[in-house]
């Protein structure tokens, strides 16, 4: 009995672990930026081209910074909740589009010039939220995605929310589902906005 | 003849022709070298079991694009690797930090081996014991030993 027991346990226990071990998200990296300042960035907003947008225009306000682009599938399933959320939202909801041309992983940009290349974004964004609802209260294009690099994007979609101090509370990476709003993003904002 | 090597010639010309627009760093063999190093230690996120050196991903691109940047603006490989880090988190090394977050990682192997040894160790004294301490036959167990081995010699 006892020459068993001990392997078994053994056994059980690998088990238990490699079930934790695969059960993890690996995409869940934990990211070094939560408890820190948001990066400071001045990009033209998506709807006024001549105007730039930073997080210091939100000090004092409880924000949400959503990185989006209309070649990102995984934008496409969380978008409705992020609509159903700006129709309800007591905080501002800012989009980051994030590489919208250079992204799409088609667009062979040695041959674009720069203005081409924000026309073609501008064109491009527009599209896609008058087609699929525009919960944002403003979209900023970063072009060449060296903000997504400082706000360590790795995987579109990705939100953040940040306090009134300008500090970056929580980092949420892919689609936000109805769960990960109301488990998790709305009460952070609740206790935020106090 | 004459044509043909004429024929290959070009036809070679046009293979190198694209070579031309190459990285930009290419020029120096030594920051290129710097570049291949750091993006060698620094994993992609997007394809995470690959190095930003290896990996196609455009995000890896876009890194190695930073890398280059910070290399021709005279930063240092430290500044680079915690640019990084600053960023991505120690998930993007290769070769994470000894710290309190990463003692099982370090430590995790080194431990299972002393357990093991520890239990192996064990195993192998019980098993001398046992063979040590076994008595001689009895004259019963001798005479069952002797009719077994006697039975086994029949044809």
């Amino acid at each position: 009995m006892n020459r068993f027991l001990w392997p078994l346990l053994g056994f059980i226990a690998l088990v238990a672990l490699l079930a934790v071990g695969l059960n993890l998200n690996p995409r869940d990296v934990p990211s070094p930026l939560v408890g820190k300042p948001a990066p400071a960035f001045a990009l033209p907003v998506l709807a006024a081209p001549d105007k730039t947008f930073g997080p210091q225009d939100m000090a004092g306000k409880v924000w949400l910074l959503n990185v989006w682009s209309s070649w990102c599938v995984s934008c496409r399933q969380e978008h409705p909740v992020l609509v159903e959320f700006a129709k309800r939202a007591s905080v501002p909801l800012v989009g980051l589009n994030y590489k919208e041309v250079r992204g799409d992983g088609e667009s062979d940009m040695s041959k674009m010039s720069p203005e081409a290349e924000g026309k073609l974004a501008r064109e491009r964004a527009d599209q896609w939220l008058s087609r699929h609802g525009n919960p944002y209260t403003l979209s900023v294009l970063d072009l060449d995605g060296r903000v997504g690099i400082d706000y360590g994007v790795y995987g579109v979609p990705e939100t953040y929310v940040i306090d009134k101090a300008g500090t970056i509370r929580m980092k949420h990476t892919g689609p936000i589902t109805p769960d990960v709003l109301g488990g998790k993003i709305l009460p952070l904002i609740g206790e935020l906005s106090k | 003849m004459k044509r043909l090597f004429l024929a290959l010639c070009l036809a070679l010309v046009a293979h190198l022709a694209p070579a031309g627009d190459a990285a930009p760093l290419a020029a120096d063999p030594v920051a290129e070298k710097r570049l291949t190093k750091l993006s060698e230690e620094l994993r992609c996120l997007v394809c995470q079991n690959q190095s930003i050196a290896d990996s196609h991903a455009e995000l890896a691109d876009d890194l190695r694009r930073e890398i280059r940047g910070m290399i021709q603006a005279g930063k240092s490989d430290k500044e680079i690797i915690d640019f990084m880090v600053a960023r991505y988190g120690d998930f993007v090394l290769y070769n994470p930090p000894f710290k309190a977050a990463t003692l099982l990682l370090w430590v995790g192997p080194l431990l299972l081996m002393v357990v093991g040894l520890a239990m192996l160790g064990r195993h192998l004294k019980q098993r001398n014991r046992r063979v040590t301490d076994d008595a001689p036959l009895s004259d019963e167990e001798a005479r069952r030993a002797e009719a077994l081995l006697n039975e086994t010699k029949q044809p």
